[in-house]
């Protein structure tokens, strides 16, 4: 039921077509060889239900998903999280292809192999060619793995912008009044996290990105969120390095767990416009211009209203099939447009999906390239 | 351990009546299995505290259990004696904290993938409790009454949207005299019906001057001086070095008394206000969560006949600009922003209020506070309709035949 609205919606919409035989579907876009292709990750680490997004009541919140990138891409109208619903540990997931099944709340490396991690070891690519952007604390551990076989050195270089502004923050003559920068885990309104881990210190940054502590922190000042100063380190990157897998995850929609549904819907709107803008980015950069594969997905739902267990939007916390449902957008190099993918797809099927982009073999991963992407 | 061990003085940390139930109930709570009787535990702990609603419940549940045929009772337990646990459940002193048993319980469940198959059993089992046992039918239909919109000037927010499907929306309403014309019917309801914790103002304001006799009340500010106890405990924990789950385990256990709350309190509304704070997530920042938070747990645990919930401006959040150009500034409070959440809320307690016994006899109302625009559900009105016709607040009730 969830499933056909959005699609009938988007039908309605932009016109879609509806899902073909694999065999009738038509030439993706030109794409340069394989080995120059690249793909951006976007992640909303806060679900966003139907209800706000892609419902008619919830259309209003996402004008540029709905009118500039919907029309440019193959939507999976049905994807599924099987595992826990719990922002760290999903969207580390997201990263293996595996249901991680680690404490959401610890700062632990995930225990299967990252695409990162496949990305690197296979294709024998160095550091500089993946990065991964990320709320802060907690998430510091995403980049590598703990397998053996992997792991350590391997992995993509994480940046947490938070972590970075309280830092450049505490370098000047701040006495903890910027602590509560670091509290961007909503999922308990007290969460202390555990630090230590791989990510990008301060002066690192600065040197990879050319970017002064100063002119960091005067364009943090002029930003609404932290997701748009996740943006702002993600271009930066793709300018000084243009790493060929990107992954950035959002999560001001997070807020929701403090109940407040006027600072979920902003932050629905805000990562809208914020995806466009990622889209605009790779579009206007010769070195991802036509050759880049973006993908668009919430790690999972939210609670839906109805379910007396749950709260509504505010959690996710039911398993209920709103929270385990959601969907992606993928679009640019290798993608059909204005096409609609309406069978279950799995979460984990990300992974081997860029497998198949890339040309590296996912060999932990639970899921299946995606057959509708080249 | 598990429940075939468990020994009479094991419940030496419960309260009177609660350890009374417990001992009555041994031999009953050893034939369960661990996957069932620390969460049967986790609400009798608290029977001492509970609202008669809740009490009666927990009875309904052990009357269950005793009258149920084995040949019955054992495919209803089969579901939670087949969850795979380990032996670290096993070792959680769990009849002195099942709250700490059900945490661990809960995140097993979901990392192993048994959390959907727990849950079907435990609907399933509820409603076979409920099905034996069908809550009373209200003494009169339940009332709720939602205020929102305190402080807006201006909105361009298409409020009800939700509710609409189900109500008469009154576009011209005249306010004059409205809010105290519902006070004054939550208190003529508390005087006509007095069922104990059956009528509740929960306001997410500054204390009102005088409360309603036989009025459950629960406010925001007049809360403040534990919230901030709250915060402070948190604050000094983090410090501390406490983890997120060390320290949902603090806050689960403390007691009122922790939180400064006065011995002369009501032991049983004081407990429900510090389970707000501390299990709410939400509910120690935002006004707007607390009030939501507090109509949902009311009429969940409480189940009254008669709620007002008026909605006050939360705070601001603050952008990242602001929080940088000077993090403690003072915080203003955000009229548009609570508005909607306000309109959430209502909707949200409109859910809750369905839930209870006598749905299709309820009463609804939503109201923009001081302002022109109300929803009305009742049986004696067309849902899906609007309607125009100037009219006071004293004949909206009427109405709706609340009045």
């Amino acid at each position: 039921m969830v499933a056909r609205s959005r699609r009938e919606f988007l039908r309605t919409a932009i016109g879609a077509c509806a899902a073909a035989p694999l065999s009738a579907l038509g030439p993706a876009r030109k794409t340069s060889s394989p080995r120059g292709r690249k793909a951006v990750v976007v992640t909303f680490g806060g679900g966003a239900r139907d209800d706000e997004t892609f419902t008619p009541e919830g259309q209003e919140n996402i004008p540029h998903l709905l009118t500039e990138l919907a029309p440019r891409s193959t939507f999976f109208s049905q994807v599924i999280n099987r595992g826990i619903l719990g922002h760290y540990v999903a969207t580390a997931s997201l990263a293996t292809g595996v249901y991680e099944t680690f404490n959401n709340f610890a700062a632990v490396p995930p225990d299967h192999p990252t695409v990162f991690e496949y990305f690197r070891r296979d294709l024998k690519r160095p550091a500089f060619d993946t990065w991964v952007v990320a709320p802060s604390n907690g998430f510091n551990r995403i980049g590598e793995s703990g397998n053996r076989s992997y792991g350590a050195g391997l992995g993509a270089g994480v940046i947490l912008p938070k972590r970075l502004l309280a830092a450049a923050l505490s370098s000047g003559s701040n006495d903890g009044r910027y602590d509560h920068l670091l509290r961007d885990n909503y999922e308990t309104p007290f969460y202390a996290p555990e630090l230590g881990g791989h990510e990008v210190e301060l002066n690192q940054v600065g040197e990879i990105l050319k970017l002064s502590v100063s002119d960091f922190v005067g364009h943090a000042q002029s930003l609404r969120s932290a997701d748009e100063l996740s943006v702002y380190i993600a271009r930066q990157l793709m300018r000084q390095l243009a790493p060929s897998l990107l992954w950035i995850t959002l999560h001001d929609i997070d807020v929701a767990h403090t109940g407040a549904f006027s600072l979920y819907i902003e932050a629905i709107q805000r990562a809208d416009r914020l995806c466009a803008e990622i889209w605009r980015m790779i579009e206007s950069d010769p070195e991802y211009a036509g050759r880049t594969t973006l993908f668009i997905l919430p790690d999972f739902g939210r609670d839906g209203d109805t379910d007396a267990g749950g709260n509504g939007f505010q959690h996710h916390r039911t398993g209920d099939a709103l929270s385990r449902t959601t969907w992606m957008l993928a679009l640019g190099a290798g993608v059909r447009e204005n096409f609609v993918v309406d069978r279950p797809i799995g979460s984990v099927d990300l992974v081997p999906t860029l497998g198949s982009i890339f040309g590296f073999s996912a060999r932990f991963a639970e899921g299946n390239p995606l057959a509708e992407i080249t | 351990m598990l429940p075939g061990d468990i020994g009479a003085d094991r419940f030496g940390g419960y309260p009177p009546r609660a350890k009374r139930v417990a001992l009555d109930n041994l031999e009953l709570l050893r034939g369960l299995p661990l996957g069932f009787v620390p969460l049967l535990l986790g609400e009798l702990i608290a029977l001492d505290w509970a609202f008669p609603a809740e009490q009666r419940e927990i009875d309904a549940q052990f009357a269950f259990l005793h009258g149920l045929p084995s040949d019955q009772l054992r495919p209803l337990m089969a579901p939670f004696a087949g969850l795979r646990l380990t032996p670290e459940l096993e070792r959680v002193d769990w009849v002195r904290s099942p709250a700490r048993f059900s945490e661990l319980l809960t995140a097993h469940l979901w990392a192993t993938g048994q959390i959907d198959g727990f849950r079907a059993a435990a609907v399933e089992y509820m409603d076979k409790v409920r099905a034996t046992s069908p809550p009373d039918a209200p003494p009169v239909p339940r009332l709720a009454i939602v205020v929102i919109g305190c402080g807006v000037t201006e909105n361009r927010y298409a409020l009800f949207r939700r509710l609409r499907p189900h109500g008469v929306y009154f576009r011209q309403v005249n306010p004059a005299g409205g809010w105290q014309t519902l006070r004054e019917a939550v208190a003529a309801r508390a005087a006509a019906h007095p069922v104990p914790y059956g009528h509740w103002h929960i306001d997410g304001g500054e204390p009102q001057a005088s409360a309603d006799p036989g009025v459950a009340c629960v406010c925001w500010g007049a809360l403040a001086p534990v919230r901030a106890i709250l915060l402070d405990r948190v604050r000094k924990a983090k410090l501390a070095g406490t983890g997120s789950e060390a320290l949902r385990t603090m806050l689960a256990e403390m007691a009122p008394r922790d939180l400064g709350f006065p011995e002369t309190a009501d032991p049983t509304l004081a407990r429900f206000e510090a389970n707000l704070l501390t299990e709410g997530s939400g509910t120690q920042i935002y006004s707007t969560t607390f009030v939501q938070w507090a109509a949902r747990e009311a009429l969940r645990r409480a189940q009254p006949v008669t709620l007002l919930a008026r909605f006050a401006p939360r705070v601001r959040e603050l952008s990242l600009g602001e929080l940088l150009s000077d993090p403690r500034q003072k915080p203003q409070p955000d009229p548009q922003g609570s508005l909607i959440d306000a309109d959430m809320g209502a909707y949200y307690t409109w859910l809750c209020q369905q839930r209870l016994s006598g749905a299709a006899q309820t009463r609804f109302l939503v109201w923009f506070g001081d302002r022109s625009e109300a929803l009305a559900i009742a049986p004696a009105l067309h849902p899906a309709t609007v309607s125009d016709e100037p009219i006071g607040m004293r004949e909206l009730m009427a109405r709706c035949t609340i009045l």
